[in-house]
């Protein structure tokens, strides 16, 4: 019994089956507790008004757009090492719904800097990787649709899902070196500073990064299922042509 | 070894090899520029490193294509991976002879332009500097991205893509150079650490693209 079990097809699927009712429904419960909590049953905050409130979707899908690349990169070194077809899949998976993480953050951001930092766009370094990120995005899932036979378009995407990860953390800091930032620190992870953030939002804001966690482990598991049943799909029909 | 580089640098100079292109793109990049903007020189002067690096940049993409995709095509490059040369090193040598036909007359030309787009004084020298440092980056990081995406029919445009978001971090230090030394500020810290980057592309992507172009020609 080991992890890699599960890098068997029908053992993930079986497993995936199963899991995905509870997930689905975890998912839905922080979800929903997270951003009713946070939205309705938290004061305005002192300066910001109501427009801090952005802060729960905005940070968990912060994380998850970082997160996302970093389980894709993960991913594509298990496909590159011991070639198991799931993990593939499942960087595959992966790569649209880290996009789309991305562009929360980034509308997001947007809407709440227009009231408060009076624009909608700043060359804030943060900012600007995350634009550069989504790019990384953009050029991972066109090349992913670009080759047409499936294991080569898997050992491209992992090269270059592994030379993107270095060029983005490079990315990151030579934006940092070239424009002074307009956005703040993370506050989340100060460390020795006894409650950064008020009580009253660290809670719900950390019950709505579990739920965006939840959600972003529900959509890969869907997807990875769906790529899987496209992949058997195309080997049946590859069969009945020879047949 | 250096009958490869030979070979390459012969294919490009001759008829139809697209030797020229880049430069004459790059001389169009910097004629357009202050027909967009306006002719004030001091507008010009403070755009000029940046334009000067996107010009440079852009025309450096525009043959990076040519690498590989004709080898691949007329199966040279299958001659050249069963050859006694490592596939890495063979990248390498492709990645130089791209850079001594588009970056080298690039940094040479550079100057050139930096005149028309009235470039401060004590910039010139550092323009040059820092696209010599450069420019080898830019190369060798496109020679992955041909490696790439080789096997990809019309593929120039997804290479685009691909190639441009890796060129953020070399444009970012680059420009900085060139600015500050326009300004007559400090340059050893952007320029080493492009340098930096120029060294550590060399070192690591010869074998990324040796991995992609092994993929594609399975």
């Amino acid at each position: 019994m080991s992890l890699w079990e599960y890098a068997n097809p029908k053992k993930f699927m079986q497993l995936s089956a199963g899991v995905l009712p509870w997930v689905g429904g975890l998912t839905a419960v922080c979800l929903i507790v997270g951003l009713v909590w946070g939205f309705f049953l938290t004061p305005d905050d002192f300066r910001q008004g109501s427009t801090v409130k952005i802060i729960f979707l905005h940070v968990p899908s912060a994380m998850m757009a970082i997160n996302a690349w970093v389980m894709m990169l993960v991913a594509s070194l298990i496909w590159l090492i011991r070639r198991h077809h799931v993990s593939a899949l499942a960087a595959k998976a992966a790569a649209p719904v880290g996009l789309t993480f991305t562009a929360i953050a980034l509308v997001t951001g947007a809407l709440w800097g227009q009231p408060m930092w009076g624009t909608w766009w700043a060359w804030d370094p943060r900012l600007t990787a995350f634009l550069i990120l989504a790019l990384f995005y953009l050029g991972y899932i066109a090349l992913w649709q670009a080759v047409e036979d499936p294991d080569t378009a898997a050992d491209l995407t992992a090269v270059l899902c592994m030379v993107g990860s270095v060029f983005a953390v490079l990315s990151r800091y030579a934006v940092k070196f070239w424009n002074q930032g307009l956005h703040q620190d993370s506050t989340i992870l100060k460390v020795g500073e006894k409650d950064p953030i008020a009580p009253a939002f660290y809670v719900p804001l950390v019950v709505c990064i579990a739920g965006f966690v939840l959600l972003f482990v529900l959509l890969v598991l869907m997807r990875t299922r769906t790529e899987i049943r496209a992949r058997r799909l195309s080997a049946l029909l590859a069969r009945e042509r020879l047949a | 070894m250096r009958a490869l580089l030979l070979r390459d640098l012969r294919l490009a100079f001759r008829a139809g090899g697209g030797f020229g292109l880049g430069l004459a793109f790059f001389l169009l990049v910097a004629v357009l520029v202050p027909l967009g903007v306006g002719p004030e020189p001091a507008t010009l002067a403070k755009i000029a490193p940046g334009i000067l690096w996107v010009g440079a940049l852009l025309a450096c993409l525009l043959s990076l294509d040519r690498i590989f995709a004709l080898d691949f095509e007329d199966g040279s490059l299958d001659l050249l991976a069963t050859s006694p040369i490592p596939l890495e090193g063979v990248v390498a040598v492709k990645a130089f002879a791209h850079w001594l036909v588009t970056g080298l007359p690039l940094t040479l030309v550079a100057p050139v332009l930096g005149v028309l787009l009235n470039l401060p004084g004590p910039g010139y020298l550092w323009l040059v500097a820092s696209l010599a440092a450069g420019t080898p980056a830019l190369s060798v990081i496109g020679a992955f991205g041909a490696a790439l995406t080789v096997g990809i029919k019309r593929g120039g445009l997804l290479l685009s893509l691909l190639v441009l978001p890796l060129y953020v971090p070399t444009l970012i230090f680059g420009a900085e150079v060139v600015k500050r030394g326009a300004a007559g500020a400090e340059v050893s810290v952007p320029l080493l650490l492009l340098a930096g980057i120029t060294a550590g592309a060399l070192a690591l992507l010869p074998f990324a693209a040796a991995a992609a172009i092994r993929v594609n020609l399975r």
